[in-house]
């Protein structure tokens, strides 16, 4: 027999535990027994109704088929494709991440360089990493009065710190002899942090962001459950509700294969800024 | 008598020594190099080498005392006084000719893109790098390729002095041999000033013009400067064959072993510039004499 790649094994492992696990999901759901003759009063009561149950994954390919076949209608503020309520979702956390970048990169290379900064900011940062993104969310509806963008400062909030902590950390361990090949070539303050400090410290500051994007898609969820309206957290919850269970398991998975999406380019950006000493 | 062109004047560095005191590194050390000259200093792990090594480069501040270089006082680090790091300090994210590029531009920032390129190229391929290397990251080379390309970024940049630490301490031998050849070479035509730093004697004296020769710290100081009375061009296989290797040699090691200990602490107030020593078996009448004219010195001839 000729030998498999390693790759190759592996993917078949993983298909053969796909298939069992589907199958074994599907025969451990009883099947819905048939409804004889009903009587007025089981019919006016609904009570010959089938329990309602988990889905078995066939109920639910079924309906990731129908919806990811007409991701993006638009039938009234209850009833929206799949596609638009991620939109919504991703712009949601790509506002809220960029801003949090956008003041926590410079900020982190401020930290980083002087240790002044980096003993008076590091108190408050301590104390409010810990913070719950979602404990912000009731004073962010109270001060912005805005649902929409309070979801957004929510995410803020919560991409900010490791993208900060990890921007600071890769500033301040840069190598002193690189910035010494700087010193000595007479580079000034600001291209030395361009060309020397950004791309040695890159690859620690792109796992801070990694580690953002991904936290920033699990809290998107839940402050989405909270704000309502549209987004991925708000249709899970809106299922839940409807008792639509094959949606929200449906739902579920789309929330995975977007936040692996998110991580992965995330992942290629990390492979494009790394080096070898 | 006429200031040399770079005069190093009462240096002294007191670091504090971790239990509240504080510690000299070295004490009015006092020497001076010429222009073109080759000035290698050896000395034992501590005396203080290094730290004079970054006071030149402008890296470090010296407690007292100063640097003058063409008459002006150095301070900060400069184009005009270049390093090679023992570490050869390349851009790891830059490929090689990025590397040179990356200070050739530095120093030309007139210059056009080509210029710098081809300025860099033409360095990379005076010690040996040429065709595909050029682009390989400092990772993919070894070591001795590696310090090859910090020995053209330096030279590229036409610095007035060329600060060397160590740098083939981290080398083999093998590798060490070749790389002082091709040092000489490129030396040898650029006229460049350089000031080196090493542990090997050999090599100090392949190399040097002058070596200067420090005690033991704490309270370290240039005691001796020691003329290389053995004419150039020098090749790594004949030298040992000139009369005077041996009794440089011998004097250099004896030295290290033995007087820099015994010369440690001392501080005799007469002078703070280093002994002249002049070994020199074909001109016996010269020995000793330091005003005997420097003769010996045949680079681009």
């Amino acid at each position: 027999m000729e030998r498999l790649s390693l790759n190759q094994r592996a993917a078949i492992l993983s298909i053969l535990m796909l298939v069992v696990g589907l199958l074994v999901w599907e025969l451990s759901i009883p099947a819905q027994k048939a409804v004889g003759e009903l009587t007025e009063y089981e019919r006016l009561t609904g009570g010959g109704q089938p329990k309602a149950g988990v889905p078995p994954p066939s109920q639910v390919i079924a309906k990731a088929w129908e919806q990811l076949s007409n991701p993006f209608y638009d039938a009234g503020p209850n009833d929206k494709g799949i596609g638009i309520q991620i939109g919504y979702s991703i712009y949601r956390v790509l506002s809220g991440y960029i801003l949090a970048a956008a003041l926590a990169i410079p900020l982190g290379f401020l930290i980083g360089m002087s240790p002044v900064a980096y003993k008076a900011l590091n108190p408050f940062i301590q104390v409010l990493r810990p913070i719950s993104p979602l404990a912000w969310m009731p004073l962010a509806l109270f001060i912005i009065q805005d649902s929409e963008a309070s979801a957004i400062f929510v995410i803020f909030i919560c991409s900010i710190w490791p993208m900060l902590l990890n921007t600071a950390f890769g500033v301040a361990a840069v190598r002193s002899d690189w910035v010494n090949v700087a010193r000595t070539h007479e580079l000034g303050h600001l291209r030395t942090a361009f060309l020397v400090i950004l791309p040695a410290a890159a690859p620690t500051i792109v796992t801070g962001m990694r580690i953002s994007i991904g936290i920033a898609w699990l809290v998107i969820v839940a402050a989405e459950m909270l704000v309502g309206g549209t987004g991925i957290g708000y249709y899970v919850w809106n299922e839940w509700n409807n008792l639509d269970l094959t949606s929200v398991i449906f739902s579920i998975f789309m929330i995975g294969v977007v936040g692996m999406a998110l991580d992965s380019a995330f992942g290629l950006l990390q492979r494009a800024v790394s080096y070898v000493e | 008598m006429p200031k040399p062109f770079l005069s190093i004047e009462n240096l002294t560095q007191v670091y504090p020594d971790g239990q509240g005191g504080q510690m000299t590194v070295f004490e009015n050390a006092t020497f001076g190099v010429e222009k073109g000259e080759f000035v290698v200093i050896l000395g034992h792990s501590g005396c203080g080498k290094s730290t004079i090594m970054n006071i030149l480069a402008g890296l470090a501040d010296p407690t007292s005392g100063v640097v003058k270089m063409n008459g002006y006082e150095v301070s900060g680090p400069s184009l005009d006084r270049g390093v090679v790091f023992q570490n050869y300090s390349l851009l790891p994210w830059l490929s090689t000719l990025k590397n040179v590029t990356f200070g050739v531009s530095a120093r030309h920032p007139d210059w056009s893109r080509q210029q710098v390129i081809d300025h860099s190229k033409t360095f990379l391929a005076l010690v040996g790098l040429e065709g595909d290397v050029v682009y390989r990251k400092p990772s993919q080379l070894s070591g001795g390729m590696r310090q090859r390309v910090s020995i053209a970024r330096a030279f590229a940049n036409h610095p007035e002095l060329l600060l060397l630490d160590e740098p083939f301490g981290a080398l083999d031998a093998l590798t060490r041999g070749t790389i002082q050849d091709e040092l000489l070479k490129i030396w040898s035509g650029t006229e460049q000033t350089v000031f080196m730093i090493t542990h090997d004697i050999d090599e100090a004296i392949l190399l040097a013009d002058r070596i200067l020769l420090m005690t033991n710290g704490p309270y370290a100081r240039v005691a001796e400067s020691v003329e290389i009375t053995i004419p150039r061009p020098r090749v790594r296989s004949q030298i040992v064959e000139h009369p005077n290797y041996y009794a440089i040699r011998n004097h250099l090691v004896h030295f290290l072993a033995e007087r820099s200990k015994e010369l440690a602490g001392q501080n005799d107030d007469r002078s703070n510039a280093p002994q002249t020593i002049r070994i020199d078996t074909t001109q016996p009448s010269g020995t000793g004499d330091p005003d005997t004219p420097r003769n010996l010195r045949a680079v681009n001839t």
